[in-house]
């Protein structure tokens, strides 16, 4: 005989089920009842159901990837399901494993379509690139090859000429 | 120079003073971004140092761009809890911001229609907001802001995951677009219920007048997009609009239906709520809310002239507890005598209405 379901959010028997259509698939939650009144399933007023499934998602068994750490922030896989939120951006990589599942569920798709800091993103690939001419100059330098020295200096004069700063480097 | 909290509250504001744009079934339109500095962690996380940072940094920034330089700057540990409690009566800061320790602040424009708040559950929540339903002009807003921002701060962002956020559920675009709906004919209907089963299944999310856990009072709800990942703003704020549009026209039929079926029981219910705020002498803020919501049906309905509209709109946010503490300048009121001086205001203003006609119903 099937044991009685029980709640997503605590262990006690499910005694409110209620199904949803987010974007073509079907979630099922199933509640106690204390927990569906303290989420306000049962006010008509609404209730978010994003929120219940990021809890209920997060609920089952303890991750197997346990040591996993971010190295940025120092966060877990732990805290993260205590409290829905991560520490740092860097935590999106850290936890990719156990958020991937999750984004499913959560949204309309997985992967960004929207707006793109262009300016931000440019930004970053300027420094980017004018931080790896610098370590190749350096490296030149120590090396004693003079030749290759000069062309990564005028390529970094030119680069901040074109960006606008200041040409002393 | 920048404002003080005063001068900005007694400045005319978008959401009770501009005449332009007063609107049935619609009170306000609002979108709120989510964006994070990359290379620092998340508020909630970060320490004191780390959070002070993180406010000088933006707090810079917004105060350069355009729309923001002259407006109001504070930290919310300058506020005194009065303070704070209009500025979350006004939808200019969210409770969560209102408790917040060190390092929290918002950055406010004079007319209010902007709002950034800092060291909230995200380095940055910007907000736009406008009377009545222009959910794409509120877009193009906040969207110049984003982008005059981005100028000076490098974002969290991923290019597969978009906006990186706090909490995943609003990765990608960090966007929330919602509606202020009154839709007092549903309720009394009795088909709200319906409704929001309807608009959740679309992906969106109904709740009270002051968000996450609120009721609604008054009729009023809010509807915003529950998803943020997979889908450009334009096209949230597209599917919103659609799902905005038929909620207006169901609301609409309701009220059609009420006069056809019941023609004596609208006029009755709005005449007596005018009835009360004319001549109450105690009046809690959720009476008042309900009473407000009921005087403007009676607008859309055509027993008062329209241009009483935005003085209701003005009176929903006056006739809340903070506002009617801070207007008495004292500093604590005892729950009774702020009804009785929540009814003086109501009466006073409501002196200045007109009598309600009841021969044009239905027009709006």
């Amino acid at each position: 005989m099937a044991s009685p379901l029980k709640c997503d959010l605590c262990s006690n028997q499910a005694t409110v089920h209620l199904t949803q259509i987010v974007n073509h698939k079907v979630h099922k939650v199933d509640l106690c009842e204390s927990c569906a009144q303290a989420k306000g399933v049962t006010d008509p007023s609404g209730f978010s159901l994003a929120d219940l499934l990021l809890k209920a998602s997060l609920n089952p068994e303890p991750s197997r990837s346990t040591g996993l750490k971010c190295e940025q922030c120092g966060y877990t896989p732990d805290e993260f399901k205590r409290t829905g939120r991560f520490g740092c951006p860097q935590c999106y990589s850290t936890f990719s494993a156990v958020l991937e599942p999750m984004l499913n569920n959560m949204h309309k798709g997985t992967a960004h379509t929207g707006k793109i800091p262009e300016r931000a993103l440019e930004r970053k690939t300027l420094f980017d690139r004018l931080h790896k001419l610098q370590s190749d100059l350096q490296s030149a330098i120590d090396a004693e090859r003079y030749e290759d020295a000069a062309k990564y200096r005028d390529e970094i004069s030119q680069i901040r000429h074109a960006a606008g700063l200041t040409t002393t480097v | 120079m920048s404002l003080t909290v005063d001068s900005l509250l007694s400045s005319p504001a978008e959401l009770t003073d501009n005449r332009s744009s007063n609107c049935a079934v619609v009170l306000m339109t609002r979108i709120r971004l989510a964006r994070n500095l990359a290379n620092h962690r998340f508020p909630g996380r970060a320490d004191d140092e780390e959070r002070r940072e993180i406010l000088a940094r933006c707090q810079a920034a917004v105060l350069k761009t355009r729309s923001m330089k002259r407006g109001l700057s504070v930290a919310v540990t300058e506020l005194d809890p009065l303070q704070r409690q209009v500025l979350v009566e006004r939808h200019l800061i969210s409770r969560e911001l209102s408790e917040a320790k060190s390092g929290a602040a918002a950055v406010i424009n004079k007319d209010q229609s902007v709002s950034v708040m800092i060291n909230e559950e995200d380095h940055l929540r910007i907000q736009v907001m406008r009377n009545g339903f222009q959910l794409k002009k509120a877009w193009t807003a906040i969207n110049t802001l984003d982008s005059a921002l981005e100028g000076e701060l490098d974002y969290a962002f991923s290019p597969e995951l978009g906006y990186l956020t706090a909490c995943p559920t609003n990765l990608g675009t960090g966007m929330r677009a919602s509606a202020m709906m009154h839709l007092p004919a549903l309720v009394i209907a009795g088909q709200m219920e319906k409704i929001v089963r309807a608009v959740n299944q679309l992906g969106m999310v109904v709740r009270g007048l002051f968000g996450e856990g609120s009721d609604a009072t008054g009729s009023i709800f809010q509807i915003s997009n529950q998803t943020t990942l997979g889908e450009s703003e334009k096209d949230i704020v597209k599917r919103l609009q659609s799902v905005l549009q038929s909620i207006i026209e169901h609301e609409l039929n309701a009220r059609d239906k009420l006069l056809e079926t019941a023609p004596a029981k609208l006029p009755d219910k709005i005449g007596r709520a005018y009835g009360i705020l004319r001549h109450g002498h105690l009046i809690s803020s959720s009476e008042a809310m309900n009473l407000l919501s009921l005087v403007r049906l009676g607008v859309d309905l055509g027993y008062f002239p329209d241009s009483h509209r935005l003085l209701i709109d003005r009176l929903f946010i006056e006739a809340q507890p903070g506002h009617i503490l801070i207007g008495s300048g004292r500093s604590k009121l005892e729950s009774d005598e702020r009804d009785c001086l929540r009814a003086s205001t109501l009466r006073t203003e409501f002196a200045k209405f007109s009598t309600p006609g009841y021969d044009s119903p239905g027009q709006n």
